[in-house]
């Protein structure tokens, strides 16, 4: 790509991302005005500053923040991960729930719910290890004088089937509600998440971003291909580990926090890559979408089926799918 | 040997192909006969013969070889096939390794076209799953399909995946919504989403074989086009191939065979997926052995897998979904380690 070409694709990138941020904040804001309670917007802004009625504060702040703040630094973490694996794979399939890493938090969290009987912080402290076992364990599978993408998707290709399988023999066993509350991890929910939940994520997160975006013009280059980066001077196997240890530790993390929610990882690399326009990997607009869907899909979930509330994984497909779906649609005609 | 001259590279290729292939077929036929014989309770030869040839109503165990072990064989070796046929022909059309046949969205469809027929029409029966999943594979097929030709560019590879992905993404959240609301439906659906191949009747697999059959019928007379979309569309069209239409009937197949084993067995990815590229490694990219190798030995492991659920942990079994993951993954991420894997 030309450097006038990649100026003015940065250039665009930032227009994105400012435009997604904005959308982020209101979404955020919404997720705290709405609700059973409703705080007025004014007393919203208020609560912050300190001087809102202590009931409105007690509900935006110490109730409704902690969950939108998981909410929206999972969904970015997800989406931030999700482009780095795309890109890196060069495979618009390739996603943390694909290779493998999801299912070893899933299989660490069913074990820990249904055989060790834990419960609360202590299941995201095991999903958190199981992830990142799981993770290492494939990379060492596919290490075979370097690793190439290809292999690594196929060696987690295996071992998202053996977890899966080891998730469905346990839920054959469990006692038919224990089950269900699996599956209502394995969905994906942001219930009852609080502060215990966001300061781990915030600090991971604050440390793992700026790794990310600071990786992402060697991700450019290695998503020309190996020779290519190669010739461009990029070191191919310590840049590649360092990509893919920040995109698992991100997603680890962000399962870990709000349970392995579907679909936002694989969602906004495809929608990131083409609001942005330039074939580059789009990390920073790619994690904004990623936010941006937890916090609408939350919003959705809690709200719109009232008095039911659904856990927001089972809405996430469904506010992102069609949204994959129209992308595609308006691009072909478009191109 | 002694007379002509040597066979040259090509044609001993083709030899040494042929003769793997009769080889996987001469195991398929051991692992047949041995899943009628073996199980919680084993029967000798001589009982299974009898009781093919001269069947007695009152002899429990011959009762056990026609109404339990042989509709259980015939599943696994339809399903078997039809999901080996499925994953080349879906990695195929879409070009993409990591495509298993469910992609397009037909293990989604079925199982939520299940889990609706638990819920809202209180079906019980496996022999009832039968219909709705198939209906519920087909319906989202089509939606995929439908999606995928919006635009200009009509079908691409691309969008045929990231279309089933979607879909299959809002199909799996109704499932789950229906699930987390209701346990009963849950603990019905739990145990067909395993994927077994126990406790299915005779009636099961004469609902879902003319599927298969036609389904296979039309992946294998699929090889050459296949072939040729493996080139790139340009190229293909340059061949004289109408990319559109072997893309059309490509994905028929994929539901007609897909859907079927789905019914009949549940969901089993894995199967669809890493077999064609276990069997790649032997037969190389050309869809004219691959498919055939495929379709023989995707039912072997199915049946290999089956048998051993059933004998490890006896009196009780394990399901079949479970197990071909036990044993197949390991094996999987040990080829995966070879070099030209993954490349199609």
């Amino acid at each position: 790509m030309s450097t006038a070409g990649l100026r003015h694709e940065v250039r665009r990138g930032r227009k994105v991302a400012v435009v997604l941020a904005l959308a982020v904040l209101v979404a955020g804001c919404a997720g705290l005005a709405l609700g059973d309670f409703a705080v007025p917007p004014g007393q919203v802004i208020g609560a912050f500053r300190g001087h809102a009625e202590w009931k409105n504060q007690l509900f935006v702040l110490d109730i409704r923040l902690p969950r939108v703040l998981t909410g929206l630094l999972a969904g970015l973490a997800f989406g931030t991960a999700g482009a780095v694996f795309q890109s890196l794979m060069r495979n618009p399939l390739a996603s943390p729930d694909v290779i493998g890493i999801t299912s070893g938090a899933s299989a660490a969290a069913a074990s820990c719910l249904l055989l060790l009987g834990l419960s609360g912080l202590a299941v995201s402290a095991g999903a958190l290890v199981g992830a990142l076992v799981t993770a290492a364990v494939i990379y060492l599978v596919s290490w075979r004088g370097g690793v190439s993408g290809q292999r690594l998707v196929l060696v987690g290709i295996g071992a998202a089937a053996l977890l899966s399988s080891v998730i469905s023999y346990l839920l054959t066993r469990a006692k038919v509600n224990d089950a269900q509350q699996v599956l209502l991890w394995l969905t994906g929910s942001l219930n009852g998440r609080g502060w215990s939940h966001v300061t781990p994520l915030a600090w991971s997160l604050a440390v793992l971003l700026p790794l990310a975006f600071a990786l992402e013009r060697p991700l450019r280059m290695l998503a020309l291909g190996d020779d290519a980066a190669r010739g461009l001077g990029v070191r191919v196997e310590p840049c590649r580990l360092g990509l893919l240890a920040t995109a698992v530790a991100l997603a680890a993390i962000a399962t870990a926090a709000a349970g392995p929610v579907a679909f936002v990882g694989l969602v906004a690399g495809p929608v990131g890559r083409r609001l942005v326009r330039g074939g580059g990997p789009a990390l920073g607009a790619s994690g904004l979408v990623g936010a941006l869907v937890m916090l609408v899909s939350d919003a959705v979930a809690q709200h719109v089926f009232s008095p039911v509330e659904l856990p927001v994984g089972v809405v996430t497909g469904v506010v992102g799918g069609p949204y994959l779906l129209v992308l595609l649609g308006v691009r072909a005609r478009r191109g | 040997m002694a007379s002509g001259p040597p066979p040259t590279g090509p044609s001993r290729g083709k030899r040494r192909l042929a003769l793997g292939l009769v080889a996987i077929l001469v195991v398929l036929a051991v692992l047949t006969v041995a899943s009628v014989m073996l199980g919680a309770r084993s029967l000798p030869a001589r009982t299974v013969w009898d009781a093919l040839f001269h069947f007695d109503p009152d002899n429990s165990r011959h009762l056990a070889v026609r109404s339990l072990r042989l509709p259980r064989t015939a599943v696994g070796l339809l399903a078997g096939a039809a999901l080996g046929l499925a994953g080349v022909v879906m990695q195929g059309l879409t070009r993409n390794p990591l495509a298993d046949p469910g992609l397009l969205g037909v293990n989604s469809g079925a199982a939520l076209g299940v889990v609706l027929g638990i819920n809202v029409f209180g079906v019980t029966a496996l022999s009832g799953y039968v219909w709705f999943a198939l209906a519920g594979a087909a319906v989202a097929a089509a939606v995929v399909y439908a999606v995928s030709s919006l635009g200009g560019a009509g079908v691409t590879p691309l969008k045929l995946a990231l279309g089933g992905v979607a879909l299959t993404a809002v199909l799996s959240s109704a499932t789950n919504a229906v699930l987390l609301l209701d346990v009963g439906t849950f603990d019905q659906f739990r145990f067909w989403q395993v994927g077994s191949l126990a406790g299915r009747d005779e009636d099961v697999v004469a609902q879902a074989a003319p599927f298969v059959a036609v389904g296979a019928l039309v992946a294998l007379a699929l090889a050459r086009s296949l072939d040729a979309l493996a080139l790139g569309d340009d190229l293909a069209t340059a061949l004289g191939r109408r990319v559109g239409r072997v893309r059309l009937t490509g994905a028929v197949a994929v539901v007609l065979l897909c859907g079927a084993a789905t019914a009949m067995a549940g969901p089993i990815g894995f199967v669809g997926l890493t077999v064609p590229h276990a069997v790649r490694l032997l037969t190389g990219p050309g869809h004219r052995w691959l498919l055939p190798y495929s379709m023989l030995a995707a039912p072997a492991l199915l049946l290999l897998a089956d048998i051993a659920g059933r004998l490890v942990i006896r009196p009780g079994e394990l399901q079949v979904g479970i197990v071909t993951a036990a044993i197949g993954a390991p094996f999987f991420m040990a080829l995966a380690r070879r070099r030209r894997m993954g490349a199609l």
